[in-house]
């Protein structure tokens, strides 16, 4: 798939399966997911809630709970493998190697600690140095992401400012320490309309700036269209699709990518009615023995019901896995 | 945040008058007449109205609570008709007994139940959070009285290591915190005490550790790479309001004396003189005691809220 050492991945997925162990039943909320993504690429995560796009990256930065979380597959990160990372080797790769946005700004900074503790103790953390000198990093960091008058702003705490200038700490605070890969895990879905396109600017501009890789969670497709240049799409646990943004966007492979699309409401006329794709998806504790998309699937095929599909290459760097894409 | 320590001490004035104005009513809702205690059964009608004069319980209730309010700022509570000693006196000394139990009772009842619910929060449901809420539970439901009793007769009577009751032969006046023979005394009633607070403590740090362990922004902490120290810092920060206004009430507790505890040790403190005061229907020392005690947690109630603001931005504004 990957020509040429130029191109060679910074992060590689391979087999990636996540299941939550409880007395009761297993939930299968990942499974066997595997991607690349090159150095300053962005990666797409699409799919609808509950389809394993949080849980895919919290699996990549080890943030999910060891003793419930069942973790399989490999996942390398600059040759390093991430799963096998222990005690301080894994405390500076979080933070320090890889950083995550997370959805709700208010809950995810500490309401007791101001946003410039978040930052020093994030920079004193990795790259050490006097208060002195994190204070004066903390400040350029704030100016970086656009937050006016920085020299003020880093005494307040969480709940005294607003939702975006608070994304915007956030994304300070992921930055703090140059990561190489930066997880954002819906990170406009919880912003008003108009601050969401500021912040997503901003992402996009951070990120080419900087050259960081960026996996990008979002059940946006106007959102992936705008910031990435791969997208994978997400069902129950599964990677069905990937490839290209615009060659996926344009000419899916797979029905549900399709069904997603004709869902999406774009330049429709006001009277015409948005296609929804009938049914629920399935439950994660009893997955279908096929395709779990065979179920709601309209093209779906008495082939469907007998095993998940592989995945198949129909085009050059696009992957799907989808019974009618393979020869029969 | 200096305008909230204002209006904090704003709030309490109205509170403190409150309380004195119930602590007057007790003369009136208590049972009885407050007279009879005074005068001799066969007392006739002109004797009691000159005591009654004498008393000024002859004029207007507001005009009586207003006289009353005016020797208490004074600090002249009256006397006690048990002992015609004045209250003050007796209160403040009760009270300083009382003190020096609490003294030793509170940084150790605090300190073991908040470490025990701090630990517990820390890993919900193994074993060792079990084992801390077992010991929790057990501290709160063990009737104080009856545990007392129990290490009199272990501690006193069968290995005869500590002393029963009491204060020592040097007595309240005399006593000595830094003469082993005098601070004994002080071991089985401070012990008895903490169980109680050491429970409920421990139950409500539990409780709110595991609650903010909880919240989003942990994952935040550990994903920039903190270590589970610094994280646990983060987690008692935010837990420690919630904890702070239990230990308030705790520690209000612990100065109000228990009846019971003080009972059983004869420790001559606030609350074996409430106890005192409510037998003999001393109305005098009853309201003294009540209202110093009730001021007491006036005044906690105050330091707590103003700590917690120190510690949580977001109450400042409220």
């Amino acid at each position: 798939m990957d020509g040429g050492i130029a191109s060679l991945p910074l992060l590689h997925v391979d087999g990636l399966s996540v299941d939550f162990v409880t007395r009761e039943a297993t939930v299968h909320a990942v499974s066997d997911a595997t991607f690349n993504l090159k150095p300053g690429e962005v990666l797409c995560l699409l799919g609808e809630s509950g389809s394993g796009k949080s849980v895919t990256l919290r699996a990549l930065m080890r943030l999910l709970p060891e003793k419930r979380a069942r973790i399989a597959g490999k996942v390398t990160l600059g040759g390093r493998d991430v799963l096998a990372l222990q005690g301080n080797a894994l405390r500076s790769f979080r933070g320090g190697t890889v950083a995550m946005i997370f959805q709700e700004p208010m809950t995810a900074l500490d309401p007791v600690y101001t946003i410039g503790q978040h930052l020093m103790e994030a920079i004193r953390r990795h790259k050490g140095g006097s208060r002195a000198e994190a204070r004066k990093r903390a400040i350029e960091l704030l100016d970086l992401v656009k937050i006016p008058s920085p020299e003020r702003r880093i005494d307040a705490y969480p709940h005294e400012l607003s939702g975006g200038l608070r994304q915007r700490a956030m994304i300070a605070l992921a930055l703090s320490c140059g990561p190489q890969l930066l997880l954002a895990d819906e990170p406009t879905t919880a912003l008003d309309a108009t601050v969401q396109i500021q912040v997503l600017v901003l992402l996009r501009r951070l990120q080419k700036e900087l050259g960081m890789s960026t996996i990008f969670v979002t059940h946006d497709l106007g959102v992936a269209a705008e910031i990435a240049d791969r997208v994978a799409v997400m069902y129950a646990g599964r990677i069905i699709e990937e490839g290209p943004v615009d060659d996926v966007l344009r000419a899916p492979l797979h029905p549900y990518t399709a069904g997603l699309l004709a869902s999406t409401v774009h330049d429709q006329s006001p009277d015409q009615d948005i296609a929804a794709i009938p049914g629920s998806p399935p439950d994660l504790r009893r997955l279908p023995p096929g395709c779990s998309f065979a179920p709601r699937c309209a093209k779906a095929l008495p082939a469907c019901n007998d095993g998940f599909p592989h995945p198949t290459y129909p085009v050059a760097d696009r992957m799907v896995r989808c019974w009618r894409a393979l020869p029969l | 945040m200096f305008g909230y320590i204002i209006r904090r001490i704003l709030f309490a004035l109205p509170i403190a008058i409150g309380v004195s104005i119930v602590c007057f009513s007790l003369v009136y809702l208590a049972p009885g007449d407050p007279l009879q205690t005074v005068l001799p059964p066969d007392a006739t009608a002109e004797t009691i109205a000159i005591v009654k004069h004498e008393y000024g319980f002859d004029r207007p209730v507001p005009v009586q609570y207003a006289i009353w309010l005016w020797h208490v700022v004074q600090g002249d509570f009256g006397r006690s008709i048990a002992s015609r000693r004045p209250v003050t006196l007796e209160v403040f000394g009760s009270l300083a007994n009382t003190a020096m139990l609490a003294l030793f009772a509170v940084p150790v009842a605090f300190a073991t139940g908040f470490a025990m619910g701090a630990i517990a929060g820390c890993y919900p449901g193994r074993i060792l959070d079990r084992i801390v809420t077992g010991a929790a539970v057990i501290g709160v439901s063990l009737p104080n009285y009856w545990l007392g009793l129990v290490l009199v007769i272990v501690f006193a009577v069968e290995y005869m290591v500590l002393p029963a009751s009491g204060m020592g032969k040097s007595g309240s006046a005399a006593f000595s915190l830094w003469r082993w023979s005098d601070a004994q005394f002080l071991v089985l009633p401070v012990v008895t005490l903490t169980m109680i607070p050491i429970g409920i403590i421990a139950r409500t740090t539990r409780a709110a550790v595991a609650e903010v362990r909880s919240q989003e922004f942990v994952t935040t902490l550990r994903a920039m790479g903190l270590g589970e120290g610094a994280v646990i810092r983060h987690v008692l920060k935010n837990a420690s309001p919630q904890v702070l206004a239990v230990m308030g009430l705790q520690f209000g507790y612990l100065m109000g004396g228990s009846i019971l505890v003080e009972t059983v040790f004869t420790w001559p403190g606030s609350g074996f003189l409430l106890n005192k005061a409510i037998i003999n229907r001393d109305i005098p020392v009853l309201q003294g005691t009540i209202l110093a005690l009730s001021l007491v947690f006036v005044a906690t109630n105050l330091v707590v809220d103003l700590l917690q603001a120190t510690l949580d931005p977001r109450i400042r504004r409220a």
